[in-house]
């Protein structure tokens, strides 16, 4: 590596230090709770968050089960003002990022104004898969039964995918460099590996994860299309990713928002670390039939090259899991060929809340964070019949207790989407 | 007699652009900017377009962009609604 | 790592033409492509004219089977990433799958596709909890734009990080930025990358229409597109594509690659002011350029040529002026500044990319395209926008820039190899 002659600037490619990249906040909506810590203790107690759609009739669709947060006033945690311009999913990020910056006892307007921070040194990167959908629904709607000029001059940007970035940036006054990403459900990871990026040049606080929420009747419509929800009614069983009677996922909406600091920064301030995002690579898997294995396992390796780190030294994998048969083996291959058969604890507390698209992978690096913090692995909910041949150390039903330092997370977004993160207990390296 | 209110204008605003508990339409807020009083461009499109709609008037482009305060904005609407009679 | 990312590849599909040749032409011919929608019927909406593309899939080779399953948008990248594949000679050589990735552009993805089956599940909107019975298996595709990504990266064998950038109307300029990233720092060494979006649907019109956003000069489409010019009075919605070869300097060196250019500087920011408003001092646009030019260690008046966001807005073209002048000084007044959406209209999360390819052509060709319907300059726009009629002009160095909702400004420098350091 070379040192560049100039400065490095937020936003140039020039920096080649590699500062190490914290979370020093976590906001959480989910539907099993909505806040980090009732999230968190739902999920250690195996509380789900699946059940029958209850906002509309939805008899008439195959598949009925969502993971949905109930009892979500916005107008509790978000200003009047914001009601009539945004969708469900941008109000469930702002109250996530609100958390998220409170969480961290950072004020990005006071940092902005601060020594070695500047106008341009904090940023918002986050995924988001299916834009504000809800809201284009009502809209176009409107448009088609009742005329153009019905339709809300907010439909103009209240839908589009980049929506949670750019109210976020308004809201919290986030000026630096900051991006979407959508790789279905893979782009939560990539957000976060985009963000840490950012930080490498030259940011020093940036906030990322991501949000999604479209179970309105188009919305479950469209993820029916997929062909891979379940279609089970009972929510204790709809969802079971690696076990035999894996038949599919429920959708569900919510996501994470997550704090990400430059750590120097960070400790600079005095702030709390839960860990570091020590390693990140994303790939692409061949097209089916192509023969070239799939890259799951790839990412994960290029991930834990990344932290310096090796399998030996990973004490849990938070799992995609899929939930169909021929997925979950992928997975579960790559796993045995990382690790070796029932070589590492296994986890998916994804079985509480269904799939969340672009939020669900940052949710779990939330997950990951708070197991690294307490010492516990989070249970995967349900699986009863494990598939013998998978090999996989499930941690089922109940919390496993013991001290952890690395975490692996993994995602996976259809198409081919895979990406992994690892995440370092703060102080461990 | 006029077809649209101080107290209709606020309650339109109220749904096309949200409540915000520190602001509330009162006569003293007649010649006040939208602008100060918090609302947007995209506030008065939506507000413009709803009030057309319901009040049956036909408001131009160059004239919704030119209002300023809550005055001037009933001011024009029962002036078109007069024109339209 | 910080390695230099060359242009070796260009595709576009835009409005008047498919192919980067077509584009040059129409583009040097000052010519427009803005014409009454012909998509849907638009006499119920405000503003009517769009930047169509008269695209036959088949004849752009498509199977039959690809045209059905593909959304036009997913369309569009395919065919704009094989033509980039084919102009960098790279179809032919061995890629290696892992060091390939993918970063496509789209502000709206499928969106066109989604209001089509909306209409069919809803019956035209009766239902609210629209009918599954029918949904066709395509239409996940369109409902999550990621699959232009995965279209695109089995289209090349790409088997590296792919992803699709979604920063509404800068999507065009910072899915190359994105893949500019992951070449310098090692990530990968080739990646196809840019913008598609096929917007021109009537929920995009309507929405639009509702901010007064695009232009009502229905009874004049070809000179709707006025940026800059004291008439102007909102964009030209528009649709296309264009997808790059960018490749890691030496890599493509090694290959004798023709090298159209490098991307020397790339930034982005956020205004943090308003979903769609702009401040009129363009500061959050001009701190993007100033580090563009910091990167590509260009001092401003070595900058031949701009090719400015110019959607149209009396907003924008303010903004976007005032961000030149504080960034390039006195040479802002001297250095041709045009906008190609006065004749390709504004596609949204494409435009960035197809403006990047005109900026690159403009290098290759030694000329830079005008800005059409510029026949009364604003008092407040005073730079040289290239009226009308394209201009000879040597380009080593460009600055092009992008402006979108949300609060994004994006800025892209892009130099001649020999210039590079």
């Amino acid at each position: 590596m070379t040192a560049t002659a100039t400065s490095p600037a937020p936003g140039t490619a020039g920096d080649t230090t590699r500062p190490s990249a914290v979370v020093t906040g976590i906001g959480v909506a989910a539907p099993n709770g909505l806040g980090t810590e009732a999230w968190w203790q739902a999920t250690l107690r195996g509380e789900s968050g699946i059940g029958p759609v209850t906002d509309y009739d939805a008899s008439r669709y195959p598949s009925r089960l969502v993971g949905s947060i109930t009892g979500f006033d916005a107008a509790e945690h978000i200003p009047g003002r914001l009601l009539p311009q945004t969708d469900r999913v941008t109000r469930l990020a702002l109250v996530a990022g609100a958390e998220a910056l409170a969480d961290a006892g950072a004020d990005p307007a006071e940092l902005a104004g601060q020594d070695g921070y500047g106008d341009y040194s904090l940023g918002v990167v986050t995924s988001n898969a299916t834009g504000g959908f809800g809201f284009t629904h009502r809209e176009i709607r409107k448009l088609w039964t009742e005329g153009p000029q019905k339709v809300s001059v907010y439909e103009s940007f209240a839908w589009f995918y980049a929506v949670n970035t750019g109210q976020l940036s308004i809201r919290h006054k986030l000026r630096g460099p900051s991006g979407v990403l959508v790789s279905e459900q893979a782009g939560g990871l990539d957000a976060i590996g985009q963000s840490r990026r950012t930080l490498r040049q030259g940011v020093k606080l940036s906030l990322t994860g991501g949000m999604d929420s479209s179970l309105d009747p188009w919305g479950l419509t469209s993820h029916i299309a997929s062909g891979r929800l379940s279609r089970g009614t009972d929510p204790a069983t709809a969802y079971l990713p690696f076990d035999a009677r894996a038949a599919g996922h429920v959708p569900g909406e919510g996501g994470a928002i997550l704090v990400l600091e430059d750590a120097t920064a960070a400790r600079a301030r005095g702030a709390r670390v839960y860990g570091e995002i020590a390693g990140y690579a994303a790939t692409f898997s061949p097209r089916p039939g192509s023969g070239r294995p799939p890259g799951l396992e790839r990412a994960a390796r290029l991930a834990l090259a990344d932290s310096g780190l090796t399998p030996e030294s990973v004490d849990v994998v938070f799992a995609d899991a899929a939930g169909t048969p021929a997925a979950d083996e992928e997975e579960a291959t790559a796993l045995r060929s990382l690790f070796g058969p029932y070589g590492v604890p296994v986890t998916a507390p994804k079985t509480l809340t269904g799939r969340l698209y672009g939020g669900g992978a940052p949710l779990d690096v939330a997950g990951a964070l708070l197991a690294l913090r307490d010492g516990v692995v989070p249970p995967t909910a349900g699986i009863g019949r494990p598939v013998a041949g998978h090999r996989l150390d499930l941690v089922r039903d109940t919390p496993r207790e013991g001290p952890l330092r690395t975490a692996l997370v993994l995602a996976r977004g259809h198409g081919g989407f895979n990406a992994a993160v690892v995440v370092r207990a703060a102080g461990a390296s | 007699m006029a077809v649209i209110t101080l107290h209709d204008l606020a309650g339109v605003l109220t749904e096309c652009a949200g409540a915000d508990e520190d602001v509330v339409l009162t006569s003293e807020s007649l010649d006040v900017t939208f602008t100060d009083l918090g609302y947007d461009s995209l506030a008065l499109l939506e507000t413009a377009a709803t009030v057309q709609q319901r009040y049956g008037v036909t408001l131009s482009d160059d004239e919704v962009s030119e209002i300023t305060t809550p005055r001037e904005f009933l001011d024009l609407v029962n002036q078109s609604a007069v024109q339209a009679a | 790592m910080n390695r230099s990312v060359a242009i070796t590849g260009i595709g576009v599909i835009a409005p008047g033409g498919v192919g980067k040749k077509a584009f040059w032409d129409l583009l040097v011919s000052g010519r427009t492509a803005t014409r009454t929608i012909s998509f849907f019927d638009p006499s119920r909406f405000r503003s009517q004219v769009a930047a169509e593309v008269d695209f036959d899939p088949q004849r752009y080779g498509l199977s039959p089977r690809e045209a059905r399953r593909l959304d036009r948008a997913a369309q569009f990248a395919v065919v704009s990433a094989r033509e980039c594949l084919a102009d960098s000679g790279l179809e032919f050589v061995k890629l290696d799958p892992h060091r390939t990735g993918v970063s496509i552009g789209s502000a709206v993805g499928g969106t066109t596709s989604l209001e089509r089956e909306y209409l069919v599940l809803s019956d035209s909107g009766k239902l609210w909890e629209v009918d599954s019975d029918y949904v066709s298996p395509h239409l996940f595709d369109a409902f999550v734009p990621s699959s232009l990504a995965a279209e695109v990266a089995w289209t090349v064998g790409a088997e590296g990080p792919a992803t699709v950038v979604s920063t509404g109307c800068t999507s065009g300029l910072d899915s190359v930025g994105y893949a500019r990233d992951l070449i310098a720092e090692g990530t990968v060494d080739v990646m196809i990358a840019g913008g598609a979006d096929t917007p021109i649907s009537p929920i995009a019109v309507a929405c639009f229409d509702a901010i007064k956003a695009t232009t009502p000069r229905n009874d004049d489409p070809e000179h709707a597109s006025r940026p800059f010019d004291r008439t102007r009075n909102g964009f030209v919605l528009a649709e296309g594509a264009a997808m790059f070869v960018l490749e890691e300097l030496e890599h493509a060196r090694a290959r004798g690659a023709h090298i159209y250019g490098l991307i020397g500087g790339y930034a982005t920011r956020c205004n943090a002011y308003h979903m769609t408003g702009l401040r009129p001092d363009g500061t959050e646009m001009a701190d993007a350029i100033r580090h563009s030019l910091d990167q590509a260690r260009l001092a401003p008046d070595r900058v031949d040529y701009v090719n400015a966001h110019g959607s149209g807005t009396k907003q924008n073209d303010r903004h976007e002026t005032a961000a030149f002048k504080e960034t390039l000084g006195d040479h802002a007044y001297r250095v041709p500044v045009s906008s190609i959406k006065s004749m390709v209209g504004h596609s949204l999360g494409a435009i960035g990319s197809i403006e990047i390819a005109a900026c690159a052509l403009a290098m290759e060709n030694s000329a830079v395209p005008p800005t059409a319907n510029l026949h009364e300059p604003d008092p407040e726009c005073d730079l040289d926008y290239v009226p009308n009629e394209a201009r000879e002009h040597r380009v080593d160095n460009v600055l092009s820039v992008g402006s979108g909702f949300g609060g994004f400004q994006s800025a892209m420098v892009i130099t001649r190899e020999e210039t590079a350091r």
